[in-house]
């Protein structure tokens, strides 16, 4: 059986100014049915263009340069946006950090909704309002015969990602894309989102794409982790295998960086330095100038490993095999 | 260390209150009997906060706690109650003295964008204040910008720079050395990381658990991710809908929570997985601060509520020492 989803050697740039930003370069991944994948990075790591390349979403002066995109073998790519509209909304959903992305402000929760249904299937208005209100039941929203008469505003932060997310599970959709949906709400309004969207993929089989910046979030709920830097997948592999065992410096930095569980009150480890402009990225590996196990075999840049089975590195000196200095008996 | 505590919040209330515009008050005298409508962002809240701690302050958005920062750093005053510095009434004091005590406060913001003026060069910032103050001459200036631009792990060099030039981890720096500026001892961190990069954070977390040690500074630091306030903080109070429901010891409170709301907020930290984890959610959201429910605040959400949470205001009372809550279920056990 195919992958529902296999990305060859990625390609996305924006045009600028001062030149070529290359948000994504070369970025290979695939995914299974069913498959939870967390895709974590920094802000301008290219997390959040991965997935909206997957979906035709890079807008000018932003462009898909190169590279296949194959959903369930279907080249998204060469298909162009019109194969595109036939599967977006109805194979393939994303959910947005802001729902107000997915929202129209002006518009009726029902209207919006039904819309929706009637894009892709042939049903009445009253088949298509029964489906909508299904899907807000199943993300958990009371009473939605008065939530469906509602609008946008009349919504607070929490329900108003739950709509969005009722609106992508419309058409029962094969894969989801989620750009960190949770970041912006309360503790507890994201332990409710993450418990409800573990429950729906669970019971309808739909494989999730989860971008995120937080590593602890994903950890409970993805199957495999992808990490990215500068634009490239840096390590790639089970979320167990990942958490307890890092092995590119970048992953272990980002793991060790988050304060629960640390000693109270001492100090982090950090990683030096912030992230590398895309317009200015060092030769070599490009975690290389932050990276404290650094020397001269970084320069040319180390290609994507496979290490042990299903793990993924990009680094000539992983975590795994000790440095020159630290194997030298002392 | 002396026995006052630097900052003491004595039962503080903050009300909110939306007037009536010149069509509803028409609409009034005709009889319609529209009624102002008044938020209580804070709600009589008790709090010292001694020379020296971290006192952490965790509360979801809409609970107050941005609100009791603010008027802690004097930019709002309480409607009811007192805050005292040292001691002393900042609004019994004479204006010098008012000035100085208020200097001593100082106040980091969650968005250096929309707290940095976008015109001013960073030694303008940062220089500003010192000067105004009398703190340092106009010809020292220059030199006491740079001094403290690498305190703050700034390069000297960008105090020509404007804010838009530096990333957000820099700006959160530029944000820290205004406030230190002034050589505050009591510093308010109104969600001062949470807008950054996990890395970045780190960096600026450790920068704020090495100045405290430098100028033996004071934080209140509040934010709503209760992995950070526990990591970096003394004492935690946890807020709900302008209530302290709960005060303790840091680690104390993240072990043994006593309030059923600590307890949900502690059961949500994210923390590394290796395993698939069942997200258990406490049910519901935050409610309405125009419409708060009647009793315990937290009553409809809590799975332990009973018919006495409904109806009387749980008193805050102390159940282990230096422990505080305010919950009904302490008198039952």
């Amino acid at each position: 059986m195919t992958k529902l989803l296999e990305i060859h050697d990625l390609q996305t740039q924006f045009h600028t100014r001062d030149g070529i930003a290359k948000a994504v370069d070369g970025l290979s991944l695939s995914l299974d049915r069913g498959e939870i994948l967390g895709l974590v990075g920094e802000s301008g790591s290219g997390k959040s263009v991965t997935g909206f390349s997957i979906l035709g979403l890079v807008d000018p002066p932003g462009r898909v340069a190169g590279g296949r995109i194959l959903f369930d073998g279907e080249d998204l790519v060469a298909g162009g946006e019109k194969a595109m509209k036939k599967l977006r909304g109805k194979r393939i959903a994303m959910i947005f950090q802001d729902p107000m992305m997915t929202l129209n402000p002006v518009l009726r929760i029902d209207t919006q909704m039904v819309e929706t249904v009637q894009a892709h299937a042939d049903v009445s208005r009253k088949a298509a309002l029964a489906r909508a209100r299904d899907a807000l039941v199943r993300v958990g929203i009371s009473s939605p015969d008065e939530r469906l008469q509602a609008y946008p505003h009349q919504f607070s932060g929490g329900m108003r990602q739950r709509v969005a997310i009722a609106i992508a599970l419309l058409h029962e959709p094969d894969l989801i894309i989620a750009d960190e949906p949770t970041t912006a709400l309360d503790v507890t309004i994201q332990a409710q989102i993450l418990s409800e969207m573990q429950a729906l993929c669970a019971q309808s089989g739909t494989a999730l794409i989860w971008i995120t910046h937080d590593l602890a979030v994903v950890s409970g709920l993805a199957d495999r982790l992808a990490v990215m830097y500068a634009g490239r997948i840096i390590e790639e592999g089970t979320t167990a295998g990942i958490i307890s065992k890092p092995m590119h410096p970048y992953t272990k930095g980002l793991i060790e960086s988050v304060p629960q569980g640390k000693e109270h009150g001492t100090l982090l480890r950090q990683i030096k330095g912030m992230t590398p402009s895309l317009l200015k990225l060092p030769e070599g590996c490009k975690f290389a100038p932050r990276c404290p196990r650094a020397d001269a075999a970084c320069k040319p840049e180390p290609p994507l490993e496979e290490r042990e089975t299903g793990r993924r590195v990009r680094c000539v000196h992983p975590h795994t095999e000790p440095l020159a200095e630290e194997a030298a008996p002392t | 260390m002396t026995d006052t505590p630097v900052i003491e919040i004595d039962d503080v209330s903050k009300r909110f209150t939306r007037h009536l515009d010149i069509a509803e008050r028409t609409a009034n005298r005709l009889g319609a009997g529209i009624k102002e409508q008044t938020v209580h962002a804070v709600d009589g809240v008790r709090l010292n906060i001694r020379g020296g701690e971290v006192m952490g302050l965790v509360g979801e958005s809409g609970c107050g706690k941005s609100t009791l920062g603010r008027m802690v750093a004097g930019l709002s005053e309480p409607s009811d109650g007192r805050i005292l510095y040292r001691g002393q009434d900042r609004s019994a004091m004479s204006r010098a003295e008012a000035r100085n005590a208020a200097l001593k406060v100082q106040m980091v913001f969650q968005d250096p964008m929309s707290s940095l003026n976008p015109r001013l060069r960073v030694r303008d910032i940062v220089g500003e204040a010192p000067q105004v103050h009398g703190i340092v001459g106009r010809r020292e200036v220059a030199a006491y910008v740079e001094d403290i631009l690498e305190q703050v792990g700034l390069d000297p060099s960008t105090a020509k720079r404007y804010p838009h030039q530096f990333s957000g981890g820099q700006r959160a720096r530029v944000g820290i050395a205004r406030a230190l500026a002034v050589k505050p001892d009591f510093i308010v961190c109104d969600e001062s990381v949470a807008a950054l990069d996990v890395s970045i954070q780190a960096q600026v977390l450790n920068l704020f658990v090495r100045l405290r040690e430098e100028f033996e500074l004071t934080y209140l630091f509040i934010s709503h991710d209760l992995g950070v306030v526990e990591h970096i903080s003394d004492r935690i109070a946890v807020m709900y809908l302008g209530r302290l429901v709960e005060l303790g010891a840091a680690e104390d409170l993240l072990k043994q929570p006593n309030h059923p709301y600590t307890e949900a907020l502690v059961a949500e930290i994210p923390t590394f997985e290796t395993e698939k984890r069942i997200y258990s959610a406490i049910k519901g959201e935050i409610p309405s601060p125009l419409n708060p429910p009647s009793g315990c605040h937290f009553h409809p959400r809590c799975p332990h509520a009973h018919e006495r949470c409904r109806k009387e205001v749980p008193v805050l009372k102390e159940v282990a020492p230096g422990r505080l809550s305010a919950c009904h279920l302490n008198d039952e056990a």
